[in-house]
């Protein structure tokens, strides 16, 4: 755990103490069960606003605290921990890192202080297919007189029925691949030609695909210079990564201690199963990972904080090795819990299906893994 | 980089600059790793002088206290030192067991006689020590050595056989592991210090795979010892060893960069542009095995980043952490996967044996590999670590007597 100052610790415990009071697993598999088509509970969300946890990088005179991306990971991790599902990732990291980054004051002005509040969800509009590739664009905008018409379909939309906003990339120019002709824009999920469609996925988050019409957009929805949007997005993707990774150690943390408790529970041949070198040794391997794996998280997230010019090579770096251990780590609760661990009572299914959710969101490992020798010159 | 904790270091940092230059010989520079990869190789009068400089300065044991020979800086001190002996290519010549293990345990543990006896000659590198403590019989389960020392009276006679001593073919001294009592495992250990000149002492070096022979076999036939070379309470030999080797351990997991003996310095990536070839992109002219060297680098960087954040947290909570017991077997593995890369990358470059057409930094590969197989097997191998994690940080039960959990 890196070495936190007063603030930090008292938004870590606080979260700690709410996740585990207000939303533990169940409350979650509550959601869940209930099919509701947002895959949050919005009264759960409304008490982490009222908590200042959608306004943490949001600068003050936005309405938030401007703790800084080290301080929401810490919350996103205990989230991570309980499967708490809320927009906090999606809206108060990825789409307000958005507008923090590229926004102009009016934009700002219009959006931060509704993130920071938790009345309206912003999320990013960005892959197009099955893996992330964020320089593959085919949703075009063509100019309109002093505006645009966005046309097109996204996929995989974070949150993407709950959202009142999308922070969309669109090629203004260049070929499909091309990373110059990337622009983004902020399109208010009301307007004419905005329609979404709710995917169901494995771990029941919230996701949609949203299909752009024709949608009229006037210039002052372009966030960030028309054509050069690709940098902003990558800026932006490597914040909503490195918060997405905290959340994945608290998932991984405590989907081992869960093991670890049953290892020193169940008893089998008369005696505790984790009194097995065999699995002791497999635990040891996971534990080595998780220190290893936390190293890289919060390096990226100081990075971030710190304005480092290896940010993107850190957060690469973070979501590879976080990937690979969470993988572990989620394979074997299921293996070492045997038969229980298959059931869907049991929450090691919970922790396995949202490890692969999040492990393909924003880059899996491979994609991070040649993301970061690229970014070493190889 | 800032210093830490606030401590002004500006003054220190000009000295230890100033003197540095006068004294660190230009010939050296660099040459630090090359000459740890031979400890037998003939001196130079610059290493010397070099050595004679740094001991009388006491600052190969920077932070050692001065009244034993040490350079008695601040740990913010030591590092400044460190920073500016690296700017320039300087390295301690000062090194070896007694700096790495011994000497932090007998500050510790030693009484005033031994500390004033033996360590001013550690920090000169005027002594240079082994360390006796695995058997042909006591490896893994260290604790079962049957080294017998027996109470003469006026001495202890001691006979024995330890092995994997490293360097005790050139070492002056032995810190070694003896049972003084056969009907107690752990409390019958008792910790000895033995002159290696003592008559009854031999040593046979052992040849291994990398055709190098740093380890010995060591006997002991009636060896005596005069009573005050005893370190700590008599049946009190296992408290000291598992503390020294901690040290030990913090030593071997190194920078989990390059590795010992490997000659080939810069990154891994610019080795394999050279041996392998560039697409037309510039990238490794081999997909799998650049992925594969993404995945070695990621480690070491994830194993450097779990160290800079060791050390925060022990500076800050002033304490061991639970991190420091992974490094040893983190830290191991990625130096073992950079040899076994490294060799991959030479091809068959790098399975040149010796001879003139193979380069110096080839045949180093080679046996760097060889060599390297040794990181997870000495100072406790993997699976002991495995098991030391498991029990002392993990609290799962011990298998040899899992009702005792």
């Amino acid at each position: 755990m890196a070495v936190l100052n007063e603030e930090q610790s008292m938004l870590r415990d606080a979260a700690r103490t709410w996740t585990r009071e207000k939303s533990p697993v169940t409350a979650f598999r509550k959601v869940r069960d209930s099919g509701a088509p947002l895959g949050y509970d919005p009264a759960a969300f409304a008490e982490m606003a009222e908590m200042g946890w959608t306004g943490v990088i949001i600068p003050e005179e936005y309405g938030g605290s401007d703790f800084g991306y080290l301080s929401l990971g810490l919350i996103l991790e205990e989230t991570g921990r309980t499967l708490t599902a809320s927009p906090i990732l999606a809206s108060a990291l990825a789409g307000a890192s958005a507008i923090i980054l590229g926004g102009t004051d009016a934009q700002k002005e219009a959006w931060l202080p509704k993130i920071a509040s938790g009345e309206t969800v912003a999320t990013l509009a960005v892959d197009e297919g099955a893996h992330h590739r964020p320089n593959h664009v085919a949703v075009s905008a063509t100019n309109k007189g002093a505006g645009y018409t966005l046309s097109g379909t996204k996929t995989f939309v974070l949150e993407g029925m709950a959202a009142g906003v999308f922070v969309v990339s669109a090629r203004t120019s260049g070929d499909v691949d091309d990373k110059f002709g990337v622009s983004l824009f902020l399109v208010p999920a009301d307007a004419k030609g905005v329609s979404r469609k709710a995917l169901k996925l494995a771990d029941s988050r919230g996701a949609a695909i949203v299909t752009f019409d024709n949608v009229e957009l006037g210039a002052d929805a372009r966030l960030g210079a028309e054509s050069q949007g690709y940098e902003l997005l990558e800026q932006t993707l490597d914040r909503a990564r490195a918060g997405l990774c905290a959340e994945m150690l608290g998932s991984a943390v405590q989907a081992f201690e869960t093991t670890l408790d049953y290892l020193k529970t169940r008893v089998q041949f008369g005696q505790v199963i984790g009194a097995f070198q065999a699995l002791q040794h497999r635990a040891a391997k996971m534990f080595t990972d998780l220190e290893l794996a936390r190293s890289c998280v919060e390096a990226a997230l100081t990075a971030i904080d710190n304005n480092a010019p290896d940010t993107a090579e850190l957060v690469s770096l973070a979501k590879a090795k976080m990937g690979d251990t969470l993988h572990l780590v989620s394979n074997e609760m299921v293996q070492m819990h045997g038969g229980i661990g298959m059931t869907d009572a049991h929450d090691a299914g919970l922790y396995l299906k949202r490890a692969r959710a999040t492990e393909a969101t924003y880059g899996g490992q491979a994609y991070h893994r040649d993301r970061y020798a690229r970014l070493q010159g190889y | 980089m800032a210093d830490f904790g606030g401590e002004d270091t500006t003054a220190f940092r000009a000295e230890a600059r100033d003197w540095l230059t006068a004294n660190f010989p230009a010939s050296l520079k660099g040459k630090g790793a090359m000459i740890y990869a031979e400890a037998a190789t003939p001196q130079s009068a610059d290493f010397k002088a070099w050595t004679k400089a740094m001991g009388e300065k006491g600052w190969g044991v920077a932070t050692w206290p001065k009244a034993y020979g040490g350079g008695g800086l601040s740990k913010a001190e030591a590092r400044v030192l460190q920073q500016e002996m690296n700017a320039i290519g300087a390295w301690s010549p000062i090194g070896g067991m007694g700096v790495m293990m011994f000497g932090p345990t007998l500050l510790e543990y030693g009484n005033e006689a031994q500390k004033q006896e033996h360590i001013p000659k550690i920090a000169t590198a005027e002594i240079r020590w082994c360390q006796g403590f695995s058997e042909p019989g006591a490896g893994s389960d260290l604790a079962s050595l049957q080294t017998k020392c027996e109470d003469k009276g006026d001495h202890w006679l001691v006979n024995g056989q330890k092995i994997w001593t490293s360097g005790a073919q050139w070492a002056d001294w032995c810190f070694c592991l003896v049972r003084t009592d056969t009907t107690k495992k752990h409390e019958g250990i008792s910790f000895l210090l033995i002159d290696m000149r003592t008559p009854g002492v031999e040593t046979r070096p052992i040849r291994l795979i990398s055709g190098n022979s740093p380890f010995c076999e060591t006997f002991f036939t009636d060896v005596k010892v005069p009573k005050e070379n005893l370190v700590g309470p008599l049946g009190g030999g296992w408290t000291i060893a598992k503390r020294l080797l901690q040290h030990e351990r913090s030593g071997l997991a190194g920078g989990g960069g390059g590795g010992r003996g490997n000659l080939f310095t810069g990154p891994i990536s610019d080795l394999a542009k050279a041996y392998v070839g560039v697409d037309s992109a510039g990238r490794i002219d081999d997909a799998d095995m650049r992925s594969r060297i993404t995945q070695h680098e990621i480690e070491a960087r994830a194993f450097q980043l779990t160290a800079l954040r060791s050390m925060s947290e022990a500076k800050s909570n002033s304490g061991p952490n639970t991190t420091t017991s992974i490094m040893k077997n983190a830290g191991t593995k990625v130096a073992q996967d950079r040899h076994e890369l490294t060799l991959e990358i030479l091809g068959n470059q790098g399975l040149g044996w010796d001879g003139e057409d193979f380069k110096a930094e080839e045949l180093a590969a080679v046996r760097g590999w060889l060599g390297g197989k040794a990181f997870t097997i000495y100072g406790g191998s993997a699976e002991i670590q495995n098991n030391i994690i498991s029990k002392r940080i993990l609290d799962l039960p011990d298998p040899l007597s899992p009702t005792k959990a």
